[in-house]
């Protein structure tokens, strides 16, 4: 790229600028308004998207649509929009996300009532549907994806299924000129691939170009985690500022570039190693990362730091989609009961190992069907087996302070709270200074993938004005 | 020969798909990746794993990365909806990956 002035606008006009806000449903709040005054500054086309669903997330939100119709969709999308909206509209800065989770003409209609606040009645809201194929799973039609074969539900009802829709739809509601687009299940790549093939004029069968977008947005999928999120090590992988992480900005040429970055003046870091690690995050064979919209292969990736903050991706290779969609069922399932008390200070490992013992013999005790676990947080949990093998062996320096973890899996829900409050009479029953009991029981929910024919799985677009979309819900 | 925390010479993620687990790991010094390429073999990072249940692991070679991805299966006692592990996704496994030692040259 030539230093004269001709050069850079030329870069300018060139690229497109793509911001995340959102890695999962719970993020921080404010990130995304530092993403935003930053492509703002950098003027030039650009967009953001906002990735918030999880398996558990999207039957979370089910649950919570049936016992509510106006609720089901992300709980934090008028606090993500508030603060960004107006300004967003103002500089033609779309805004995507799959907030609209279970229910997203709800999702629409609360994304109308905030623009009609905030004074921007002709902000243009695209209504994505059709990701729910509840009825297809409901009645036997799908065959069940093999990483899940003879996973049995039994008895198990059904919540809801939702197949992982690609960016065509939310293409045409950029064409339709959205300002916002709400979507349910989009494949989290999708969010990212949209606004470059709308932008670029990029075919559904052009798998380079749909290779880079889907790197883009798996890159970017999970917000902070490209820019020193969950990357941090103190004292061998350092981040300035870790309580400001930038969210991530891709810069996307025409021509196929790609460089990653963050806002200026945040904290964070984009190098090498953020980069690596994101790349390879929830990825299996690296030669084959299905989407919806093209198959992704990264084994001839290379990257190249480029800058403070920046690093650019190259090699990035693409084959066809397959023609089938992915879908997620969820299934209400058993009961999770947990307690825990505390021991600390002499003999606090003998303690400890005498609590948990104790509890799992009064299981037997009480006849509760129950599946148990007890981990000695301090001593080894997480990286434990149901068995306890590691603390159960543990030999190690003698630990001061241990939390005694129980943990039931039962049929229903008397049983699984009968067993936690086991560890509650524990304050009384137990050992020598047993404390701080808390206990809870909630509600599993179980998934199983499915496949699906793709023409199996129609979308509807539905592109209004803030004013139009707020009337035709109050009318529905 | 000396012997070190692959924690001193690599980093890494873990992420999840239901009950299959992948983690990468990457060298700090490429100049480490053949040497962490012979002895992180499969066979080591599945016995890390055994106790949980695991029953396969693999391991793609990215050269040009220069970083690895381990793929291991069955280890998640029944994955986010199913476990009753406090860390149902097995985010913090890449650590358990770490704990391995390398022998180093003289």
């Amino acid at each position: 790229m030539t230093a004269r002035a001709g050069g850079a606008e030329l870069r300018l006009m060139n690229t497109f600028h793509l911001g995340n806000g959102a890695g999962f449903s719970g993020d921080r709040v404010d990130a995304p308004i530092p993403v935003l005054r930053s492509l703002i500054a950098r003027g030039g086309p650009s967009a953001m998207f906002f990735e918030t669903l999880g398996e558990r997330t999207v039957a979370l939100a089910h649950l919570e649509k049936r016992a509510n119709p106006a609720r089901g969709y992300e709980p934090m999308l008028e606090r993500l929009l508030d603060p960004i909206l107006v300004d967003a509209h103002a500089h033609r800065i779309p805004l995507l996300g799959n907030w609209g989770a279970a229910n997203p003409p709800a999702a629409a209609l609360a994304v109308a009532r905030l623009a009609l606040a905030k004074g921007l009645p002709d902000l243009r809201i695209g209504l994505v549907e059709g990701d729910d194929v509840t009825p297809l799973v409901a009645g036997g039609q799908l065959p069940v994806h093999e990483a899940d074969a003879g996973l049995d539900m039994g008895a198990w009802s059904l919540i809801a299924a939702n197949a992982y829709i690609g960016a065509e739809p939310l293409v045409e509601a950029l064409a339709q000129g959205a300002d916002v687009v709400v979507a349910g299940r989009t494949s989290d790549p999708a969010l990212a691939i949209a606004p470059l093939a709308h932008h670029f004029g990029w075919r559904f069968d052009d798998w380079e170009r749909l290779a880079l977008g889907a790197a883009t947005g798996h890159l970017l999928e999970c917000g902070s985690q490209v820019t020193g999120g969950v990357f941090w090590d103190p004292g061998f992988k350092d981040i300035p500022d870790p309580a400001n992480i930038g969210f991530p900005i891709a810069e996307v040429t025409e021509g196929g570039g790609l460089v990653i970055t963050k806002p200026e003046g945040t904290g964070g870091i984009v190098d090498l190693r953020t980069v690596k690690e994101q790349l390879l995050y929830e990825l299996h064979d690296p030669a084959h990362y299905i989407t919806p919209d093209v198959v992704l292969d990264i084994t001839q990736c290379r990257l190249e730091q480029v800058g403070p903050d920046r690093v650019a991706v190259h090699g990035l290779r693409g084959a066809p989609r397959p023609d089938t969609l992915k879908v997620t069922a969820s299934f209400e399932g058993s009961w999770l009961g947990e307690g825990e008390v505390s021991v600390a200070g002499p003999n606090a490992l003998a303690r400890a190992r005498a609590t948990a013992d104790v509890l799992l013999e009064r299981m037997k005790r009480r006849g509760l069907d129950v599946r148990a676990r007890v981990d000695l947080i301090g001593v080894a949990s997480v990286h434990d087996d149901d068995g306890g093998s590691l603390w159960r062996g543990y030999n190690g320096p003698e630990p001061q302070d241990i939390r005694i973890r129980l943990a039931v899996e039962a049929r229903t829900r008397d049983d699984a709270d009968q067993a936690a409050r086991e560890v509650l009479a524990m304050l009384c029953c137990g050992t020598a200074g047993t404390g701080g009991a808390r206990w809870r029981v909630t509600p599993r929910i179980l998934t199983r993938s499915h496949l699906v024919l793709r023409e199996r799985v129609p979308t509807r677009v539905t592109t209004l004005t803030a004013r139009d979309m707020a009337a035709r819900e109050i009318a529905a | 020969m000396k012997e070190v925390a692959l924690h001193a010479l690599a980093h890494s993620r873990a992420g999840d798909k239901g009950n299959r687990l992948n983690m990468s790991l990457i060298p700090y010094d490429p100049a480490h990746y053949e040497l962490i390429a012979a002895q992180v073999t499969e066979a080591r990072v599945l016995d890390l794993f055994r106790h949980r249940g695991a029953t396969h692991c693999t391991r793609h070679d990215l050269p040009n990365l220069h970083a690895f991805n381990f793929v291991v299966e069955e280890v998640l006692e029944g994955g986010v909806n199913g476990s009753l592990n406090l860390d149902g996704h097995g985010k913090t496994h890449s650590f358990r990956l770490l704990e391995l030692t390398i022998r180093l040259p003289a």
